[in-house]
């Protein structure tokens, strides 16, 4: 247990994480508050008087009034006192540079009668803007002890520290007198729930319906009391905002002189280049290039690094351990479901370290500001560019990364659409089906027939996408009404220390929490292509030399073997269950076991295919199994399996369908419950269903 | 200057931000597509939506 609870407060952009990242280095942990999809960012501190503080990195905020999920958790740590991380000091950091409007949260939060210091951030750039603030009786007149700090070079985090260890008083007098507001509202909630600070009682009224640790009664009363006296949240809010910024607009008067006030010319400038009609969208487009670049090619080698030395890593064990069903499911359960989480890694790390770059630098803000109205046809939002695009490479990191995305409606939908964006893992299903069905010839002079396909596919995706956006638009209602009022902040050098821990933030929470449903999912997957029941898998052995016949080498039996075994496990007899299901779409029992364990991850279609078709461990390139199912015979048409119609219908489902257990563990992590992703799962299969069978009979 | 608001729910998120009555804002940018919007509001940028901009009342 700490000593003490102190929670950081501020609003965004203030540096606010760069100073909980310097307070608390790698000493954090990331999490969720409870119930909700918020970050809970904490992590511990040492004080100089050796006591140990938990440090609670709030979400930013610009009034105690929350307007989105985020900023609501503040309000619920602030007012329960019961709450896990009610904090026992508060710290409001405040951008020096934009003192006004940052104090306005920190007499809100002074009022509520918890113990707090106020920390003058970016002390560095106020200097540099030519503006005097007078600390001294700044402190006196606000009522707080003031720490001037500036977390770029880590300046004053020593004073920070040193003003924890000591008692802070709590002013006695208020900063904003609330009471002239609601005078008998106040006092009816302060004897209801015995509070002995007004301010608090002012805020129950405020927020009554939603604070989710009140309960049915108590909102009731509070409604009640409300009613009563004919207390209006809306107008009594803004009063109160209006004579809040009177007060301060006093105190900055007193305590504040600006010599130059010369406007921020570089950023204008800046602004003027990355907001034009043909460079900002160049500049913008080039980037998202470079991130998907980046996400497909450079993860290559980290990525085969990663399965090449769990797959020894499993090889090992395997050797090491005597052989047996306890084996197996290490080797082949376990250590491939954790080969299955691991290799995303350093898409992950590239993804979050391309957008904390252009978070920290200030850029992001600016392609929100570029993207919004396209994107709002869609019913999506400037900030699901990044996700979408990203989805290209890989829908893992893209749906982490729409936390980014204020209002839970247009964060919800770019989760569920963002699957449908053509993935890498789809790429080598395509590479071989179109190879398959789609002849490698020169369309118009320049173009290549078979690259045409693969471009369609693509836009086939996005085109799902898009059009998925549009229509949930009508069906999902908003939490919150979304405003797009958004400040763009100036630009600066990206802190790296603050990429790093972004990055191992994200990747650490990934492994932690989405690796475990995937490991579990492998197992079963596992479990199923491996075992099965009846006597054709008991004696697999004996039926397999019987129909090899006499001739045979150890490696055809061992091939024949497991072909044999595939088909009678459990996936396999599941894959001659659904036979009669995917019949319509051109499917066999095969091409059905295969979609069971693509289930996995989409490129396990090529592994299920070369081993269902006994195409030895060695041959098991694109060419060989190109070839074998180029052989195979319709027995019902006596025709070839794989023609055009059945080729274009598995593509066309394989664009859709949600086969991708990383995918539906993420979406079970971010929207926290199973209800998204099993809407998504039985949403995206209905779709490509439907369009493989359209597919499928437009090609036969 | 800012002279008032013609959405209660909107101007109290907008005076949060410092578009009080009495500001003077001025307009910075204007996003290729034609919306949304930059204003310089007490001292730092603020986008917002030309439909959440015309929210707000101006005066000379």
């Amino acid at each position: 247990m700490p000593d003490l609870t102190v929670a950081l407060i501020g609003n965004p952009n203030s540096g606010k994480t760069t100073l909980f990242n310097l307070l608390t280095g790698l000493n954090q942990k990331t999490g969720n508050f409870p119930g909700v999809t918020v970050d809970k960012k904490t992590g511990t501190l040492k004080l100089p008087d050796g006591k140990r503080a938990e440090l609670v990195d709030l979400p930013g905020t610009y009034s105690i009034y929350p307007k989105t999920l985020d900023e609501q958790i503040v309000q619920e740590v602030l007012l329960d006192e019961k709450h896990p991380q009610h904090p026992d000091v508060i710290v409001v950091v405040a951008d020096a540079s934009n003192l006004k409007r940052n104090l306005l949260l920190f007499t809100q939060i002074r009022d509520l009668n918890i113990p707090c210091l106020l920390v003058l951030n970016m002390i560095d750039v106020a200097e540099k803007r030519k503006l005097k603030i007078d600390l001294r009786s700044l402190s006196i007149d606000l009522g707080v002890k003031i720490i001037p700090t500036n977390s770029r070079s880590g300046d004053g985090i020593s004073l920070l520290k040193q003003a924890l260890t000591e008692t802070i008083r709590v002013p006695k007098m208020p900063f904003y007198n609330v009471r002239e507001l609601a005078d008998q509202t106040i006092d009816d909630i302060r004897r209801e729930f015995s509070l002995d600070n007004d301010y608090r009682a002012y805020q129950l009224a405020q927020q009554n319906l939603k604070l989710t640790y009140l309960g049915e009664e108590e909102h009731n009363k509070i409604e009640a009391i409300k009613n009563e006296n004919g207390f209006y949240d809306v107008p009594t809010q803004s009063k109160e905002t209006l004579e809040r910024y009177a007060l301060i607009s006093d105190i900055i008067d007193r305590n504040l002189s600006e010599e130059d006030p010369s406007k921020r010319a570089i950023n204008a400038k800046i602004d003027r280049v990355t907001t034009h009609p043909i460079f900002g969208y160049a500049i913008f487009l080039g980037l998202l290039l470079l991130i998907f670049q980046a996400i497909f090619a450079w993860s290559e080698a980290p990525m085969t690094l990663i399965e090449d030395s769990i797959a020894g890593f499993g090889d090992w064990v395997k050797g090491v351990l005597p052989e047996g069903i306890i084996n197996d499911l290490l080797t082949d359960g376990i250590i491939a479901g954790l080969a299955g989480v691991l290799v995303f890694i350093p898409q992950i790390a590239i993804l979050f370290g391309f957008i904390a770059i252009m978070e920290e630098s200030g850029y992001m803000s600016r392609a929100v500001f570029l993207m919004d109205k396209l994107m709002r046809k869609f019913g999506l939002n400037g900030k699901s560019v990044v996700p979408l695009i990203s989805g290209m490479a890989c829908a893992i990191p893209a749906i982490m990364a729409t936390r980014n995305i204020d209002g839970w409606k247009d964060r919800l939908i770019t989760i569920f659409v963002t699957p449908f964006m053509s993935c890498s893992a789809r790429l080598p299903v395509y590479t071989i089906l179109i190879g398959l069905v789609v002849p490698n010839e020169p369309i118009w002079g320049f173009f290549n027939l078979q690259g045409l396909v693969l471009m369609g596919l693509y836009l086939l995706g996005f085109l799902a996408a898009i059009l998925s956006a549009w229509v949930m638009g009508f069906i999902v209602k908003a939490k919150h009404r979304g405003y797009f009022v958004m400040e763009l902040p100036s630009y600066k050098v990206p802190k790296w220390k603050n990429v790093g821990l972004t990055i191992y933030e994200k990747t650490g929470t990934f492994v932690l929490e989405a690796g475990k449903v995937i490991i579990a999912i492998s197992i079963i997957l596992w479990v199923m292509a491996s075992y099965g029941f009846g006597d054709k898998f008991e004696n697999a052995e004996e039926n397999v030399k019987t129909q090899l016949g006499a001739n045979y080498t150890e490696e055809e039996y061992d091939v024949a073997l497991s072909a044999y075994k595939l088909e009678h496990s459990m996936a396999g007899s599941f894959g001659k269950f659904i036979e009669p299901t995917i019949e319509p779409l051109g499917y066999d029992w095969k091409i059905g076991i295969a979609l069971i364990t693509s289930f996995a991850a989409r490129e396990v279609f090529v592994g299920t295919m070369s081993t269902i078709y006994s195409i030895g461990a060695e041959d098991d390139d694109e060419v060989t199994i190109r070839e074998r199912l180029r052989q195979e015979i319709n027995p019902k048409t006596g025709e070839p399996m794989y023609n055009k119609a059945v080729g274009f219908s598995l593509m066309v489902f394989y664009a859709f369908a949600m086969q991708c257990m990383s995918t539906l563990a993420i979406v079970y992590r971010e929207t926290k419950g199973w209800k998204w992703p099993i809407i998504q799962t039985v949403y995206m299969s209905a779709v490509a269903y439907i369009s493989a069978f359209i597919a499928y009979n437009i090609f036969s | 200057m800012i002279k008032g608001f013609t959405d209660d729910e909107l101007s109290v998120k907008l005076m949060e931000m410092g578009c009080l009555p009495g500001v003077e804002v001025s307009l910075q940018l204007i996003a290729p597509l034609g919306d949304p919007i930059a204003i310089e509001v007490a001292g730092y940028q603020l986008s917002l939506r030309k439909e959440e901009a015309s929210k707000i009342l101006l005066e000379d």
